[in-house]
């Protein structure tokens, strides 16, 4: 049952990602890249209709987990307490940012907006990725210090950062080397990925220069995906011990590559949704893999007095999640078939104008 | 530990008064909507579609503001009340969960719909989405209320030896005593802000000579929602919950009613008076004989405890402001069933739209349903104090045991200062689409 749950709950995490991710990466090109109105238009009306639904997923995820898994969900979300209060008020900025852009035409309103949504955008990719990079590398639970408990077993408080800046630090922050390397993988990733959305829902002039964007990030991500395997012995002594034990699990970095190579090879195909298609696999690939690595633990113990937070040692009663089964089957049913609508109404490309005003 | 437990709660409360100003409103603007599109296909008169085209910007920009608030209220639930959610996760957590699963991917996906398809999906499916937002917001609303009335009443529950709650029974979480009469004065108190909402805009139109047919189309609608979801707040509905109040919770009941001492033949209901907590008395109080203890169990003579009998561990956190909470969500509700009657005996003599200080009630009333209602909800959750789970947990034990209170301060300054600015924002573009009025549609 636990692991059914965790199976769900990884999965609607990465939809969430791989669907919100878009939106944060459509947000890092409009920061970066959007020089004329126009293109301004068309990255905005690339997500217009979607972007609400998508971050419904954070949502649903974060209710998942609570139901699921209320001992992870209490002990990570009050240990992570800051950079999740940033990441809502990021995520209201952005929010508002496009509600509010068009609602007024004012040159100075206009640039405020767009910029709260482009920097509340990067900063989002940046936090999520950096989020993944504690999950790794785990934190000091209990807050051990000489081999004695301040808290218990399963709570814990970090700090934004700390002086050393060290992954192996005694007192860890959110922030280290570590953490912001895979904070640096996640706004390429997204940038990449936000792009290829752009190109394949619109006719934008801007979609040149997007390949060519996306043709010298691919570059950037093979290198920063190199570089994180081999630190990641840093971090975790023993890294492909469940891939050894579960050889079937090499189809998740099989498919994190594939994705990559994808991406490379973009160019040959003809179809602009192609190229989405890829960076979705390398999303959804590497995401898997990471999650594989450390199964089955949610969030590993830096220090040998506590143990790890596990899928069996966190969900909650038997009884719960056997009802849940009953409405989540439903809901989740439900969810798709709205998905399945909502994309056929907006389908294809949008023109100049994206599917009437808002 | 004192001070974190004070600014998580003010933050909780502030952050959750805040939010709710948005759902009081889609949850009754959506109904509405929907009756404006249906009437729409049965008269063909263009007047109801573009009513119905306003009033969803107006929705939509709302919904937008009651989704970037509402995020933070799921969050912190593990960010500030990390010990509550641990122990209850496994019960409040279905319903919580099942209200992202079920209403909030119901309401997105077809409000993005309803806002950009009806050239694409033709009028008859475009009031199937606009249904289908209106469900979705009800859903949500009723999962949050079962939420709460789990908290209020707890049910389906066992207590392990660590103090976890499991749940033992599903179904009773939704035939839950507590759970429809809440639901139902909820919807119809969110229904009351709807429709004065609506009316006060159609008099503003009206009194400015501008948009004058959307005007009177307006206030009709208005007043006309608003008297029949005015009466059901208060009967049945509103009722129904002073008597699950007496019932489970009789302290709280004492302290909302004021009433201090037993009295033997029966209590007296007090319309105006002052908890005077020092000496366990109502100071300058005016009182009706009798009255209460008729309308709680329609007995003249009926006992009522009084808030001097229960034991001070118990009593109320906050006495006087839960007094006052409900007495002022119980004065303004009177108010709305007076103006809104008025409203409809002139509208039955024609005379409405001529009637200045009705128009102008109507329109100098929009602040007080959103005033009624946040008294209303803070007459729920103060009642519940000093209990997060009544009875059988308290808040100073849900607190999070590693968040300390300059982080708590910290974030609730920041909180402070977003919404703040999220306020004036959203009052200014409510401002210029309210100014800007509907458009006509044109053939």
């Amino acid at each position: 049952m636990e692991l059914f749950w965790y199976i769900v709950l990884m999965t609607m995490l990465t939809i969430y990602i791989i669907l919100d991710g878009y939106d944060f990466g459509a947000g890092i090109i409009h920061l970066f890249f959007a020089k004329t109105e126009k293109d301004k238009k068309a990255i905005t009306n690339a997500i217009g209709p979607f972007w609400d639904a998508n971050e419904v997923w954070l949502i649903a995820v974060g209710g998942v987990l609570f139901f699921a898994f209320p001992t992870l969900y209490a002990a990570s979300f009050s240990g992570f307490y800051l950079p999740l209060i940033m990441i809502l008020w990021l995520l209201i900025f952005r929010a508002i940012g496009l509600e509010l852009r068009g609602q007024i035409h004012n040159k100075l309103w206009e640039t405020i907006w767009d910029k709260a949504f482009g920097i509340a955008s990067l900063l989002l990719a940046l936090f999520f990725g950096i989020a993944l990079g504690n999950v790794v590398r785990g934190v000091n639970l209990g807050m051990v210090t000489n081999g004695v408990s301040a808290h218990e077993p399963h709570y814990f408080f970090l700090p934004l950062w700390n002086s050393s800046f060290s992954p192996h630090s005694e007192h860890l922050g959110i922030i280290d080397w570590f953490t912001i390397l895979l904070g640096i993988i996640g706004v390429v990733a997204l940038t990449i990925h936000g792009a290829n959305w752009i190109i394949y829902k619109t006719n934008s002039d801007l979609n040149t220069k997007l390949r060519s964007v996306i043709f010298k990030l691919n570059f950037v991500l093979l290198a920063l995906v190199i570089v994180s395997l081999l630190v990641w012995h840093i971090i975790e002594p023993k890294p492909f011990h469940n891939f050894i034990k579960h050889p079937w699990l090499w189809v998740f970095p099989l498919i994190t590559f594939a994705g990559l190579f994808g991406l490379f090879k973009v160019k040959t195909f003809k179809k602009d949704g192609i190229g989405f298609i890829f960076s979705s696999l390398f999303l959804f690939g590497g995401l898997s893999s990471t999650v594989a690595s450390i199964f089955p633990k949610l969030l590993p113990s830096t220090n040998t007095t506590n143990p790890d937070l596990t899928i069996y040692n966190m969900a909650a009663d038997s009884y719960g999640l056997a009802v849940g089964l009953n409405w989540f089957i439903i809901a989740f049913i439900l969810v798709i078939v709205y998905f399945i609508i909502q994309y056929k109404v907006f389908k294809g490309k949008m023109d100049d104008v994206g599917y009437g005003e808002h | 530990m004192e001070d974190m437990l004070f600014y998580d709660r003010m933050q909780f409360a502030f952050t959750i008064t805040f939010h709710y100003l948005f759902p009081q409103l889609t949850m009754g603007l959506s109904l509405m909507i929907v009756y404006f599109k249906w009437k729409f296909l049965r008269t063909k008169t263009e007047t109801y579609n573009d009513a119905a085209k306003f009033w969803m910007k107006i929705f939509a920009l709302n919904f937008a503001m009651g989704v970037v608030t509402g995020i933070p209220m799921e969050f912190q639930f593990g960010t500030n009340w990390a010990k509550f959610s641990e122990l209850t996760g496994g019960i409040i957590g279905q319903t919580l969960a099942m209200e992202g699963m079920f209403s909030f991917f119901l309401e997105s996906s077809f409000l993005g719909l309803f806002i950009f398809g009806e050239k694409l999906l033709g009028h008859k499916l475009h009031f199937v989405t606009g249904f289908l937002v209106f469900l979705g917001s009800w859903a949500s609303g009723f999962l949050i209320i079962a939420t709460h009335s789990w908290m209020q009443h707890p049910v389906g529950y066992e207590i392990l030896e660590n103090g976890k709650f499991v749940l033992t029974n599903f179904s009773a979480l939704f035939t839950n005593e507590w759970l429809w009469p809440s639901y139902l004065h909820n919807q119809a108190a969110s229904l009351v802000t709807a429709s004065f909402v609506v009316a006060a805009i159609g008099s503003f139109y009206i009194l400015n000579n501008k948009h004058s047919e959307f005007g009177k189309l307006f206030v009709k609608t208005g007043v006309i929602f608003g008297l029949i979801a005015s009466i059901l707040v208060a009967f049945p509905t509103g009722d129904m919950m002073a008597k699950n109040v007496v019932k489970h919770q009789p302290v709280t009941f004492a302290a909302m009613e004021g009433i201090f001492e037993t009295e033997d033949g029966g209590s007296e209901i007090i319309l105006i008076g002052q908890p005077d907590m020092k000496d366990k008395k109502l100071d300058n109080k005016i009182a009706v004989p009798n009255i209460l203890s008729f309308l709680t169990y329609q007995k003249w003579d009926a006992e009522i405890k009084g808030l001097n009998e229960f034991d001070e561990d118990v009593h109320p956190t906050n006495v006087p402001g839960l007094y006052y909470a409900y007495h002022i969500m119980v004065g303004l509700g009177t108010i709305f069933i007076g103006l809104m009657l008025a409203a409809i005996v002139q509208l039955f003599r024609k005379k409405l739209y001529k009637t200045k200080w009705i128009l102008w009630s109507l329109m100098f009333m929009l602040p007080f349903p959103y005033i009624a209602n946040t008294t209303g909800w803070y007459t729920a959750e103060l009642g519940r104090q000093p209990w997060l789970v009544y009875n059988l947990l308290r808040t100073s034990a849900g607190a999070s045991p590693t968040v300390s209170a300059g982080n708590t301060l910290f974030t609730l300054l920041g909180f402070i200062g977003l919404y703040l600015l999220l306020g004036l924002l959203f009052l200014m573009i409510a401002g210029k689409i309210i100014n800007k009025g509907p458009e006509i549609t044109t053939h």
